[in-house]
C-alpha cells in the first residue's frame, strides 16, 4: 500500500522588527513616467473642459495633429535631425573640453592657475550676452551655434567635475603613492572614477543648458531646426506649430537627463546611496 | 630574494634607520633621534602608547611624509608595500581589480587571483568593496600588498578596527603569509598579546626613541608580557 504523503507545508514565518525607512524607500516601477502623464493629463482636461482656451494653450490633440501636418508638410524630422545634431556636436565639444581642463586644473596646480580663473570670469558672463561677438567672430551659420552651446555645457561640466575630483578622499591618493603606480594610472583608477559622480552631475546641467542655447542660437538666421520651425510660426501666428516645437524641446530635455541619469545608476553601482 | 637568512649573522638589515627626526609645528618633536634595524625577513612589532609616534615612523618608512620637518637616514628595500588600518580599496574597483591595481606584467589577473585564494577570498573576485565585511576587507588588502611579492610589509594597526574573534582569524592568516612569503615586517599595534603572538621582536617606542627592543623566542610569554606592559606604563 503506497502512502501519498502530503508534502509537508513549510510555513516559514518570517517575523522581523524593522525600522521605519528615513530613505526615499524602493524605486517605484515605471516613476520615470508618471509626473510627465500626469502633467498631460491635467492639459488634456483643461483643453476638454474648456478651462484652457485654444488661445492660450492649444489642446493636445491640435498640437498632434499640427505635428502630423509638420512631419507630412514640413519635414519636422529633418528639423529634429538637424536641431539634434547641432546640440549633439555642441554638447559634444562642451563636454569634452569641460572634462579636460577639469582634470587638467584639478590634478595640476599649475593648470588650475591658468584655467580656473578664466572660467569663472566666464561663468559670470552670461553666454547668450556672447552671441553678437560670436556672430562677428564666426558668421551667422552653423559655427557660431556650435561654439554657443558648446560653451555653455562647458561651464558645468567644468565646475562640477572639478569640485568632483577635488572631492576625492586623499587617502586614496596616498594608496595610489604606496603602489607605485603611474600618473596615467592614476588617473585611469583613482581621478576619473571618483570624480565620475560629479561628472554626471554636471552632465545633467549641460544637457539642459545645451538645449537652452539650441533654443537661443536657431532663432538666428537657421535654415533648419525646431527654433527655425518656431521662428516661423512666430511669423504667421501658428500657436499649434509653436506648442509642437515646444513640446519637442521638452521631450529633448527629458529624455536627455533621463539617459544620464539611467547611466548614472549603471555606472556607479558602486556606491550605496539613498538613490538605490 | 635569494638568499634565506634566517640565523644568519652578518646580513645586510633590510630596513637600516639612523638618528631619525621627525616634528610637527604643533606638537613639537614627535621622533627624536631614533635609531633602528631589522633583518630580511624579520618580523618586528612596535609598540607604544598613543601619539608616541609609531604611524609617524611607519610613514616615514613608506615614504610618505615630504611634507613632514625632520632629518636623519632611512634605508629600505626597493619594494615596500603599505597595509592600512583602513583596507583602502577604492570603492569604485571590483575586488580583483584592486588587488591587481597598477600590477604589471602577464598573468598579473591569474597572480591577483591567487592572492585572493590565498586570503580566502576566492569566489568574490568580482564583489564590490562595499559587500564585503569589515575583515573581510582587510583580507583583500592583505591580498594586494602580498601579491607585490615586498620585501618589506608595513602595517599600521591593520587589525585595529576588527572584532577579537575576526583577529585572531588574521593573525594566523598573517602569520602564514609571512612565512610563505618572508617579507621584513614592521606592524604597529596596541595590543602588547598580539605583537608577542605575531614577532620575533617587540620594540616599545616611547618620547621618539626606542625605549626597550626585545626577542620573543626564548622567553615565555608571560613574562614578556608583564615586561612590556610595565614598559608602556612607566613615563
Ligand atoms: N599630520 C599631522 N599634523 C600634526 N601633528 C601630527 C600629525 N600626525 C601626527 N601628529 C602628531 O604627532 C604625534 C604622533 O602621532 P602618531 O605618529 O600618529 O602617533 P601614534 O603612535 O599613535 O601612531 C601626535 O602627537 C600627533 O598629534
Ligand atoms: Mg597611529
Amino acid at each position: 500500500m503506497t502512502v501519498t504523503e502530503a508534502r509537508p507545508r513549510t510555513v516559514t514565518a518570517d517575523v522581523r522588527v524593522v525600522r521605519r525607512r528615513l530613505g526615499p524607500g524602493r524605486r517605484i516601477p515605471y516613476a520615470f513616467w508618471i509626473g510627465p502623464l500626469l502633467l498631460l493629463a491635467v492639459w488634456s482636461a483643461g483643453s476638454a473642459t474648456g478651462l484652457i482656451s485654444p488661445a492660450i494653450l492649444t489642446a493636445p490633440w491640435d498640437v498632434v495633429v499640427a505635428f502630423g501636418e509638420q512631419w507630412t508638410d514640413h519635414d519636422l524630422l529633418g528639423n529634429i535631425l538637424s536641431s539634434l545634431q547641432r546640440a549633439a556636436l555642441g554638447l559634444g565639444f562642451g563636454v569634452a573640453a569641460g572634462g579636460v581642463l577639469a582634470v587638467i586644473s584639478g590634478l595640476s596646480r599649475f593648470g588650475e592657475s591658468l584655467i580656473d580663473g578664466p572660467i569663472q570670469i566666464k561663468r559670470s558672463v552670461p553666454t547668450l550676452a556672447l552671441i553678437p561677438l560670436f556672430i562677428a567672430w564666426f558668421g551667422i551659420g552653423q559655427e557660431m551655434k556650435i561654439v554657443t552651446i558648446a560653451l555653455i555645457s562647458l561651464v558645468p561640466i567644468y565646475v562640477h567635475t572639478h569640485n568632483g575630483l577635488r572631492g576625492i578622499d586623499g587617502k586614496y591618493a596616498e594608496l595610489a603613492e604606496t603602489l607605485d603606480i603611474g600618473r596615467g594610472e592614476f588617473v585611469r583608477h583613482v581621478v576619473l572614477p571618483g570624480a565620475l559622480p560629479g561628472f554626471l552631475l554636471g552632465m545633467r546641467f549641460a544637457v539642459t543648458s545645451s538645449l537652452l542655447g539650441l533654443v537661443v542660437v536657431e532663432q538666428y538666421n537657421a535654415t533648419a531646426g525646431i527654433g527655425h520651425m518656431i521662428t516661423l510660426a512666430e511669423q504667421y501666428g501658428q500657436t499649434d506649430v509653436i506648442v509642437v516645437g515646444l513640446v519637442i524641446y521638452g521631450i529633448f530635455g527629458y529624455c536627455a537627463d533621463s539617459a544620464v541619469r539611467l547611466v548614472g545608476r549603471r555606472v556607479l553601482a558602486w556606491r550605496r546611496t539613498l538613490e538605490d | 630574494m635569494a638568499t634565506d637568512t634566517r640565523g644568519l649573522t652578518a646580513t645586510e638589515p633590510a630596513v637600516r634607520v639612523r638618528d631619525l627626526h621627525r616634528s610637527f609645528s604643533e606638537s613639537g618633536g614627535v621622533l627624536n633621534g631614533l635609531d633602528l634595524d631589522i633583518a630580511p625577513g624579520e618580523f618586528v612589532a612596535l609598540i607604544g602608547r598613543s601619539g608616541t609616534g609609531k604611524s609617524t615612523l611607519l610613514r616615514a618608512l613608506a615614504g610618505l611624509d615630504r611634507d613632514v620637518a625632520g632629518h636623519g637616514e632611512i634605508e629600505v628595500p626597493a619594494s615596500v608595500s603599505v597595509v592600512f588600518q583602513d583596507s583602502r580599496l577604492l570603492p569604485w574597483r571590483r575586488v580583483l581589480d584592486n588587488v591587481v591595481l597598477g600590477l604589471r606584467g602577464a598573468g598579473a589577473e591569474e597572480r591577483g587571483r591567487q592572492a585572493l585564494a590565498e586570503v580566502g577570498l576566492e569566489g568574490r573576485e568580482r564583489s564590490w568593496p562595499f559587500q564585503l565585511s569589515g575583515g573581510e576587507q582587510q583580507r583583500a588588502s592583505l591580498a594586494r600588498s602580498l601579491v607585490r611579492e615586498p620585501q618589506l610589509l608595513l602595517a599600521d594597526e591593520p587589525f585595529g578596527a576588527l572584532d577579537a574573534l575576526t583577529r585572531l582569524r588574521m593573525h594566523a592568516l598573517l602569520r602564514k603569509l609571512c612565512e610563505a612569503h618572508r617579507p621584513a615586517v614592521l606592524l604597529v599595534t596596541h595590543d602588547v598579546d598580539e605583537a608577542i603572538a605575531l614577532s620575533d621582536r617587540v620594540i616599545v617606542l616611547d618620547a621618539g626613541v626606542v625605549r626597550a627592543d626585545v626577542r620573543v623566542a626564548g622567553r615565555s610569554p608571560v613574562e614578556l608580557r608583564s615586561f612590556l606592559l610595565e614598559e608602556l606604563e612607566i613615563r
